[in-house]
């Protein structure tokens, strides 16, 4: 039935059938969390782990992951934009807050690129010492997740473009919102765990 | 068709985000990140004290991300997603606490190290 509706009030219309399936996505989400969790506790184990090679101290640059931080926490922002002009059915406002959006998130992944790729370059690869592949690990793993959300954003901008906001589009969007705002938080436990406890001790 | 849009404004409490919401979250999110970057970049704080202060700080900073940016509440929309949280937590602490604590024990053991 709401799918013949076409903005604010297909929005609406979608709403609750949303809350079952969202709630599906919401366990996955927190799935994931276990998965994080058990890549922190290897970090945590390991960092100490040097095998003689660099140290957390050494390696790590905090300008550049307080760039990265300010990108994703702004991406955030933005994505809630986007999600504000939705509700309210203005359909250009949406993909231009998502093209912010899918700048900012692009601007994250250029920054940690930058720094694996520096990393390696000193001879601190994955592969120097346990303390460099745990970080490599966890770290990699939630840029993979920002790359996965990135092209999600791309397909959904595709989507709002030919399809406008219908029901369906307007529920993949509340999924993806979630998605979004998921990575952000796991990169809150990153940026404390590796980058500012590594640098302190 | 032209009725049901009507019909659904008034069944469905908008739980629609607000402005008010992500920029108080956002500005919250922001003072969250800039107190534990300064405090380890300039040293204030003895070590310790700084590690309390990065990891209360991120701790609160995900709570705002909870509440504002992820819209966990108890309301009937969201009732299950928060109680699925809470129950992720502990299964965290028996996880994350459990392995740190075994494998502490283990370094105490072998006296890895020494």
């Amino acid at each position: 039935m709401s799918t013949n509706l076409v903005g604010p009030a297909a929005v609406k219309a979608n709403a609750r059938a949303d809350t079952e399936v969202n709630f599906g996505f919401w366990i996955y989400l927190m799935s994931d969390v276990i998965i994080f969790a058990m890549l922190f506790v290897a970090y945590l184990n390991l960092s100490g782990r040097t095998a003689g090679g660099p140290t957390p101290q050494e390696l790590f640059e905090l300008p550049l992951v307080f760039a990265e931080t300010m990108a994703l926490l702004l991406s955030s922002l933005t994505f809630g934009l986007a999600m504000i002009a939705m509700h309210a059915g203005h359909r250009q406002r949406v993909l231009a807050w998502l093209g912010v959006t899918f700048v900012l998130g692009t601007s994250f992944i250029s920054m940690e690129l930058y720094e694996f790729t520096h990393l390696i370059g000193e001879g601190a690869g994955p592969q120097r010492s346990a303390f460099l592949s745990s970080f490599f690990a966890l770290v990699g793993t939630h840029g993979l997740h920002v790359t996965a959300g990135l092209i999600w954003i791309a397909v959904m901008t595709g989507q709002i473009a030919s399809k406008g906001l219908t029901g369906p589009v307007a529920s993949r969007m509340a999924r993806l919102s979630l998605f979004w705002h998921f990575l952000d938080l796991i990169w809150i436990a990153v940026f404390s765990t590796v980058y500012l406890a590594g640098v302190t001790q | 068709m032209s009725s049901s849009p009507t019909h659904t404004d008034q069944h469905i409490e908008s739980h629609a985000p607000t402005l008010g919401a992500y920029l108080t979250g956002f500005v919250l999110a922001l003072i969250l990140t800039i107190i534990p970057f300064s405090l380890v970049a300039t040293g204030w704080l003895p070590p310790v004290a700084t590690l309390i202060g990065v990891a209360l700080a991120g701790v609160a900073q995900i709570l705002v991300h909870l509440r504002f940016f992820l819209h966990l509440d108890m309301s009937d929309e969201q009732r299950w997603n928060t109680i699925f949280a809470a129950f992720t937590t502990v299964i965290l602490f028996v996880l994350v606490g459990g392995t740190l604590w075994l494998f502490y024990s283990l370094k105490i053991r072998m006296m890895i190290g020494h």
